[in-house]
């Protein structure tokens, strides 16, 4: 996955290098310009069984700040927020994996380096009986959930995220 | 034995002879007899649906999933550039400017219709309120919801998009909406079950072909409909799951 690039970030921004879930490694370059999640909209998008975006909806394209073309053939990972616990995405896949429906707080990176909290829901698509991706929906999260996991997601940060934060 | 057909309780009282009529022109089309079977409330449609009483359905979205995974019914069509969305709204009067304004024991007025409930639920969980801290007061019409809230006997009202902007300019006077849904992909949807799925090629045939007669525009017009589009089955599977994901 592709490094993040200055001149895409609006404002003063901080380096970070994130270890993905699938063994790479991704620099991202992350300020404090919060996006409110609109009122009464979904951001939906589903992959396939290896989390690779298959299809995003407008709202998904409008608050991540990426193009469509960007996002489609990309893996999930495309919004990772440094700020995340790898524990959340652990949870979530081994979750989706047994079948499972997943919830949970997330807060996502956009192009320009901001970001917005969501609620966000993933469940397995089965056709016969067969897993053929996930769909992943996240609506406006409660202020009050999101400052309880600005809390709570510090706490279960592994050691080499403990000291990336430190840097 | 006809085949039977029903409607999603939700429908306006406006549309009613229009699915009579629809019906009508659908028995000729197809040359079967169909018998179109309207219920009160969706508790004894699912019962029918359950007794495996029902052939052909034009299906209020949240059933859908229990209809394709549980009853054997595919997707067939549905109405053009339609889709449900919600709004909630106060009386004009109101302080509340925004969702979050909305407080815990907060009374709600809202109907049986179970897609537009479901979504009106999740437009109010960005305020911390759901089902265990506020107070549901189920009316059988969205015009009783927007009269619980002009009277003030509910500070806040679930409606269907649709309904709201056919309310009368008086009662939407005395209204503001706080929140509209903007899902776009949630929609009612004709479906044909396992006894009447021979005829599926012929039923999308004579749907699709609507517009091109006066007659079938016609009869598409008395249900509010422009034209029918085709769901194919992977579309409605993809509403399912985006459905699963709101019902969490």
């Amino acid at each position: 996955m592709q490094n993040m690039k200055p001149e895409d970030i609006a404002g003063e921004y901080q380096e970070h290098t994130l270890s993905l879930f699938d063994g790479g490694a991704r620099k991202v370059l992350v300020t404090e310009i919060e996006s409110p999640y609109p009122d009464g909209r979904l951001i939906v998008s589903r992959t396939d069984p290896a989390g690779v975006i298959t299809h995003v909806n407008k709202s998904f394209v409008e608050m991540s700040g990426y193009e469509e073309l960007e996002l489609v053939g990309e893996r999930h990972s495309i919004l990772r927020h440094p700020d995340m616990p790898s524990a959340a995405f652990k949870d979530l896949w081994d979750t989706v994996k047994r079948g499972e429906t997943w919830q949970g707080y997330v807060k996502n990176l956009r192009k320009d380096g901001g970001y917005y909290w969501v609620k966000a829901t993933v469940i397995p698509n089965v056709r016969n009986g067969q897993v053929v991706g996930y769909t992943s929906v996240r609506r406006k999260p409660s202020k009050k959930k999101v400052e309880e996991c600005k809390a709570l997601y510090p706490t279960l940060f592994n050691q080499s995220e403990r000291l990336a934060h430190a840097v | 034995m006809p085949y039977n057909f029903t409607v999603s309780p939700d429908f306006t009282p406006d549309h009613l002879s229009g699915w009579f009529i629809f019906n009508t022109w659908l028995q000729r089309a197809l040359d079967e007899a169909i018998h179109l079977e309207l219920f009160d409330s969706f508790f004894d449609q699912r019962e029918a649906i359950q007794a495996d009483q029902i052939d052909l359905i034009y299906a209020n979205p949240y059933d859908a999933a229990m209809l394709v995974r549980d009853k054997g019914f595919s997707p067939l069509t549905k109405p053009e550039g339609k889709a449900d969305e919600a709004i909630i709204a106060v009386n004009s009067s109101s302080g509340a400017e925004c969702v979050e304004d909305l407080q815990p024991g907060v009374k709600v007025a809202t109907t049986d219709d179970p897609d537009v409930h479901m979504m009106g639920l999740i437009m109010l969980e960005p305020a911390d309120l759901d089902t265990k801290n506020i107070q549901l007061n189920i009316r059988d019409s969205f015009v009783l919801v927007a009269k619980d809230i002009i009277r003030g006997d509910c500070e806040a009202g679930i409606f269907l998009a649709e309904a709201y902007n056919d309310l009368s300019s008086i009662a939407k006077s005395q209204l503001r909406v706080l929140v509209k849904s903007e899902i776009q992909i949630i929609h009612h949807a004709l479906m044909v079950g396992p006894r009447l799925a021979q005829k599926k090629d012929s039923l999308m045939q004579v749907l699709l072909s609507m517009t091109d007669d006066i007659k079938g525009k016609g009869v598409l017009q008395n249900l509010g409909f422009s034209g029918w589009k085709a769901v194919n089955e992977e579309e409605s599977e993809f509403m399912i799951d985006l459905m699963d994901t709101l019902m969490v």
